[in-house]
């Protein structure tokens, strides 16, 4: 590797006040232009901003300089936009260090300016000392799979999918239960236009089954991800329904004669029943029966068999077997939804030892026409309809004690659309509502919680302490501080209704494992930076959109579901993804084939083979992430790792102590 | 113990512990200015003569900041890391240098509220071991 | 004819075996007296330093140093050769990295005089007397050369020009050294004679496709096969980390009676620190097999096993004791 004699260039940013105000930037410039192959030296107010971009390139053609040093923000900021600049002045991109002056020392010694502006010095020494090391690097091209995977199909998913197809790609919808809809489909109306759930929902999932470009892979799981950006390689497990696919025409004559009735149907929460045999609801996509093999009596009893029988599509097969597919998709959407906290955790309320404690999720279920009751609010103890309802909010959210300190976002208009509800159903009924604070931030959102105020319903500032059962009626008392009158008060309801707060879908660790996915302090997954990067997370080509992300409604869970499928869809459009070449590189006279670092690649980019130099380990260049295991673990240091080479970390070490 | 300021080098990676340091930083957390970090793209690439080197030119402390087990963005790279810090604790306490002085810390991306409070504690705790006893002593 | 090379050949902290690798060129041993005058090897003929001290500067063409640097003199035998000698060589494990004799930096002349002087069983020495470096008597004074703390590698006290590894170096590197002299074929300043590929190049034992092991076995627990990897059977062997050409291209001195190599010969080209190397490498496979805590307590002596010829010059090259 032949080295020219590094002439280097220094730009310190004043970045304002944000480095200014803390560090001496001026003695940081003269200090860097006194170090051995600096020539030239100089500080900048902003250099991300076009005059300090020009800055930089002026100077690399009048100083002839063929390393730069920027020592500004973090290159988690503007790595990209600086090497941007130093390639249009005909430098390669790769003979940039930056030095983070900023989020790694003006910012967090505020109160040590002197400290500080040491520190920033030997920063900048430790990037001089590596500048003068690093070499020329050519990123590698590779051409993306025109083809999307789509993890989840609720609203989220759903909306993500349709957007990719309809721009004319591939993409695969995966979707857990037998039906795609996602909560949404347990909704009876939405907020705040009390738009039925099911009917803005139901076209679009049915556009999803028809449309040409998507391949709806229902009752199917993700099992496995290789790859990376523009060359994913997906396994997804196709479960057994035990009925055939192309049949089955969703007749539910097979449901009508299964013996077993009484299974408690997940849709509807365990409020009412299904049969062994059953599709989640009556509009589900694909309109395809499914067998639950822990109910199904020939499965655990080896008798029955009744749907084969009276089938008139014959489209039953008790033979049939969980399918794997493999896909090759380009970019990865995780759309996998929310769960909602369960209020057990909170025993002071009662929920689960009191009948007529609810939930949130449930109440839709029960003012559902299609619900367990026919759309009738009647509560579970004694199915009459309730004349006092009371709504809890904030249960498990806003709530350091169960670990969730967050506020679940649509819980207050929920509650004020079900108050509405019932006092829409039942115009004689008592409604309270108790709350810590009321949010009604969206379009048309404040508007709806005054209407709902002017329908009679009672809005009560105070957190409940505690809820507990009149044994003869079930009925609840619920103790609670009224703030606002400054008294402690107890009343009596005949139903409760809890304001459930969301989590993170449970199973989703799976999929954080497949993905390797970062989470939030909240553990929803964490996106690439909250404000400029929503949709992305830090693995290139894996996208987030709707509650997976974090808590929200359904504005803007479709508005966040495009977004996502516009990110998804760039490097889709552009056909290529530039690779950065930070790969490892093997000096084949000193490699003797030992294989430990064939046998700690994670990404087997690394593999000994015959040559006829002997046995050498060689580098897959499209495969390898350049994380530095291999080059780490070599024991003969036969690996370099371009662009974090061993030279260039001791001379970041020598230049750190013995500034 | 006289009254001194440690130096203490901490290599971290991109994904998680750098971009924590990061985030302490757009936070404004404010931490002892006695930390230089060097960056890697993953503690994986962590290699025992680093933190050698560190140690004989003079580091007082060596922290070493990573993903969590788990999530890993180069899936196993901090499993490594671990191994081989617990193995140069080892060597160190071996050859007469506290294995306190080397500290492995899982802190992700959203952690910046534990990489100011890891500093500030790893400082605190390496002004009372003193300092690096290689300094004292004559190659 | 041509005028003959001089040769110097010096021992320092060493056990004898590379003066006897060297006999052990049999027959060849003519062809180098046949291009070389050896005028100075205290092993075999009586010479006197002031001899040496009387030469002329650069007078010896090569000398050979083999041992390390234990006492004062040594060091000063080093600085003289190095004084009258155009080429200094350092010669065997020991002079080319500290050897065995370096693994004495666990500990200090104090601890070291406080076992051989007072606390071994068969000692009586009362008034605990210990070598001093000089005594005077009288108008006298009597010295012996001084007993440091510190053991170092050749390189450590002078500029040393090639490296000859092994423990003791292997006749056929011996040899190739001289042909290379004869033939005026020397490799640039500051090499190390010998190939600069690792063990594993010529190990002819059968590997697995990976290696992942589940612990870490002792050389007396089990029966190593020797068609076999070590490292696959968990054996610690560090040939990895080591260069070859201890057996030219046939296997191992050590592999091939079934013994796994121990690092004589030291690092490939441009790795100081062998130990750590094989650190990394054995910490980056025992993943995810044995938890890090069990890991750890498998490797019962750190510095024997992953710094048995190299811990002079090693990175941290001694033990800290504090005074």
């Amino acid at each position: 590797m032949s080295r020219e004699e590094p002439r280097i260039g220094v730009f310190v940013c004043h970045c304002g006040t944000n480095i200014a105000g803390f560090v001496d930037v001026k003695s940081v410039v003269e200090f860097a232009s006194k170090q051995p192959n600096v020539v030239f030296a100089t500080d900048e107010r902003y250099v991300c901003s076009e005059p300090g971009q020009a800055l930089i390139r002026d100077s690399i053609k009048k100083y002839n300089l063929n390393r730069v040093v920027i020592a500004s923000c973090s290159p988690r900021m503007h790595e990209q936009t600086f090497r941007k600049t130093v390639e249009s002045a005909g430098l390669n991109p790769y003979l940039l260090e930056i030095a983070n002056i900023r989020e790694h020392c003006s910012w967090v010694h505020m109160q040590e300016p002197d400290k500080a502006t040491e520190k920033a010095k030997a920063l900048v020494t430790a990037a001089i000392a590596k500048a003068r090391l690093l070499e020329p690097l050519t990123p590698m091209r590779f051409k993306v799979t025109p083809a999307a995977l789509v993890i989840g199909g609720g609203i989220a998913g759903i909306q993500a999918s349709l957007d990719l197809a309809n721009m004319g790609f591939k993409v695969y919808l995966v979707e857990k239960t037998p039906s795609i809809g996602g909560h949404m489909a347990q909704l009876d109306k939405t907020f705040p236009t009390l738009d039925c759930s099911a009917c803005i929902l139901t076209p679009k999932m049915v556009d999803v089954a028809r449309h040409p470009n998507i391949t709806l892979l229902a009752y199917s799981e993700v099992k496995s991800v290789e790859g990376f950006i523009g060359n994913f390689k997906v396994k997804v497990l196709k479960k057994a329904r035990y009925v055939d696919e192309s049949k089955c025409t969703g007749c539910g004559t097979c449901a009508e004669k299964c013996p077993v009735k009484k299974v408690p149907n997940e849709f509807d929460l365990g409020l009412g029943y299904r049969s062994a045999i059953y599709v989640p609801f009556p509009q589900a996509v694909p309109l395809i029966y499914t067998i639950d093999k822990d109910n199904c009596l020939y499965f655990t009893k080896g008798v029955c068999k009744v749907c084969e029988k009276v089938c008139p599509a014959g489209a039953i097969d008790f033979n049939q077997k969980d399918e794997e597919l493999e896909l090759d998709v380009g970019v990865i959407i995780v759309a996998t939804g929310y769960d909602l906290f369960d209020p057990k955790q909170k025993p002071e309320y009662g929920y689960g030892r009191y009948k007529n404690v609810i939930t949130n999720l449930e109440f839709e279920r029960l003012v559902n026409a299609a619900g367990p009751t026919g759309g009738k609010i009647l509560r579970p103890s004694d199915h009459k309809e309730p004349k006092r309802v009371a709504f809890i909010q904030c249960v498990g959210s806003r709530d350091v004690k169960v670990g969730n300190p967050y506020c679940s976002r649509i819980c207050c208009m929920a509650s004020i659309k079900h108050a509405h509800q019932v006092k829409e159903k039942i115009p004689d009924a008592e409604v309270y509502v108790f709350y810590i604070d009321l949010r009604a931030f969206g379009k048309g959102y404040e508007e709806f919680f005054e209407r709902t105020q002017k329908e009679g319903v009672t809005f009560v500032r105070g957190k409940v302490a505690e809820i507990y059962q009149k044994p003869k009626t079930e009925n609840l008392v619920v103790r609670f501080e009224n703030t606002l009158l400054g008294k402690l008060m107890e009343m009596e309801f005949d139903m409760v209704v809890l304001a459930a707060g969301l989590i993170p879908r449970v199973d989703s660790e799976d999929i954080q494992k497949l993905l390797k996915l970062s989470r939030s302090p909240d553990k929803f997954f964490l996106e690439a930076h909250p404000k400029l990067r929503p949709v992305e997370t830090h693995t290139s080509g894996i996208y987030l959109c709707g509650c997976a992300q974090g808590p929200k409604d359904i504005p803007d869970t479709v508005a966040q579901a495009s977004a996502a499928a516009a990110q998804a869809a760039i490097p889709l459009m552009a056909g290529e993804v530039v690779a950065e070449p930070i790969t490892a590189y093997v000096d084949e006279e000193i490699c003797g084939g030992c294989r430990i670092c064939e046998s700690v690649c994670p990404y087997e980019a690394i593999k000994v083979e015959e040559t006829d130099k002997g046995r050498k380990a060689k580098v897959n260049e499209a495969l390898c992430r350049g994380c530095g295991a291999c080059g780490a673990a070599c024991p003969s240091g036969a690996i370099t790792m371009r662009g974090f080479t061993r030279e260039q970390i001791l001379a970041q070490i020598e230049a750190l102590l013995t500034m | 113990m006289v009254d001194f300021e440690p130096v203490i080098i901490a290599f971290t990676c991109n994904w998680c512990t750098y971009a924590g340091a990061d985030l302490a930083g757009t936070s404004k957390l404010q931490y002892p200015a006695n930390v230089r970090i060097i960056r890697l793209m993953c503690t994986g690439r962590l290699e025992p003569e680093f933190i050698l080197e560190a140690f004989k030119r003079g580091a007082d402390g060596v922290l070493v900041g990573g993903c969590h087990p788990g999530d890993c963005h180069y899936l196993e790279g901090n499993y490594k890391a671990n191994y081989r810090v617990a193995l140069i604790k080892e060597l160190l306490k071996t050859l007469g240098i506290e294995p306190e002085r080397l500290r492995l810390e899982w802190i992700s991306a959203s952690e910046g509220n534990k990489f100011a409070e890891v500093v500030t504690s790893f400082v605190e705790e390496i002004k009372k071991l003193g300092p690096n006893p290689l300094k004292e002593v004559k190659m | 004819m041509a005028e003959k090379l001089k040769f110097a050949i010096y021992w320092a902290a060493t056990c004898g075996g590379c003066d006897v690798a060297i006999l052990d060129l049999a027959e060849k041993i003519l062809d180098v007296i046949e291009i070389a005058d050896i005028v100075f090897w205290p092993i075999a003929m009586d010479f006197k330093y002031k001899d040496l001290e009387a030469m002329d500067k650069g007078s010896i063409d090569f000398a050979f140093y083999n041992g390390s640097v234990r006492n004062s003199e040594h060091e000063h035998v080093a600085k003289v050769l190095r004084e009258k000698a155009k080429v200094m060589v350092a010669f065997g494990a020991c002079a080319c990295s500290g050897g065995i004799p370096g693994l004495a930096n666990i500990s200090n002349r104090e601890e070291i005089f406080k076992v051989a002087y007072k606390e071994t069983p068969s000692t009586v020495n009362p008034e605990f007397t210990v070598p001093k470096p000089s005594l005077k008597i009288e108008d006298v004074t009597l010295t012996l050369p001084e007993f440091y703390d510190t053991v170092k590698p050749l390189n450590m006290v002078v500029d040393v020009d090639y490296y000859i590894p092994g423990c003791p170096p292997p006749v056929e590197l011996i040899w190739q050294a001289v042909e290379a002299i004869k033939n005026g074929k020397l490799p640039p300043k500051g090499s190390v004679i010998g190939p600069r590929y690792t063990l594993c190049e010529v190990c002819k034992r059968k590997k697995d496709e990976k290696v992942k092991i589940k612990g870490i076995r002792r050389v007396y627990e089990g029966k190593p096969d020797p068609e076999k990897c070590f490292l696959d059977q968990g054996y610690i062997c560090l040939g990895p980390a080591t260069r070859a050409g201890c057996a030219g291209e046939e296997g191992g001195r050590c592999l091939n009676v079934n013994m796994p190599c121990r690092g004589c010969m030291g690092p490939a080209d441009e790795i100081r620190d062998q130990g750590a190397r094989m650190i990394s490498a054995l910490a980056s496979i025992m993943y995810p097999e044995v938890p890090p805590e069990e890991f750890i307590k498998m490797v019962k002596d750190p510095l024997g096993l992953f710094y048995r010829f190299t811990l002079p010059s090693s990175i941290l090259n001694r033990k800290v004791i504090k005074k």
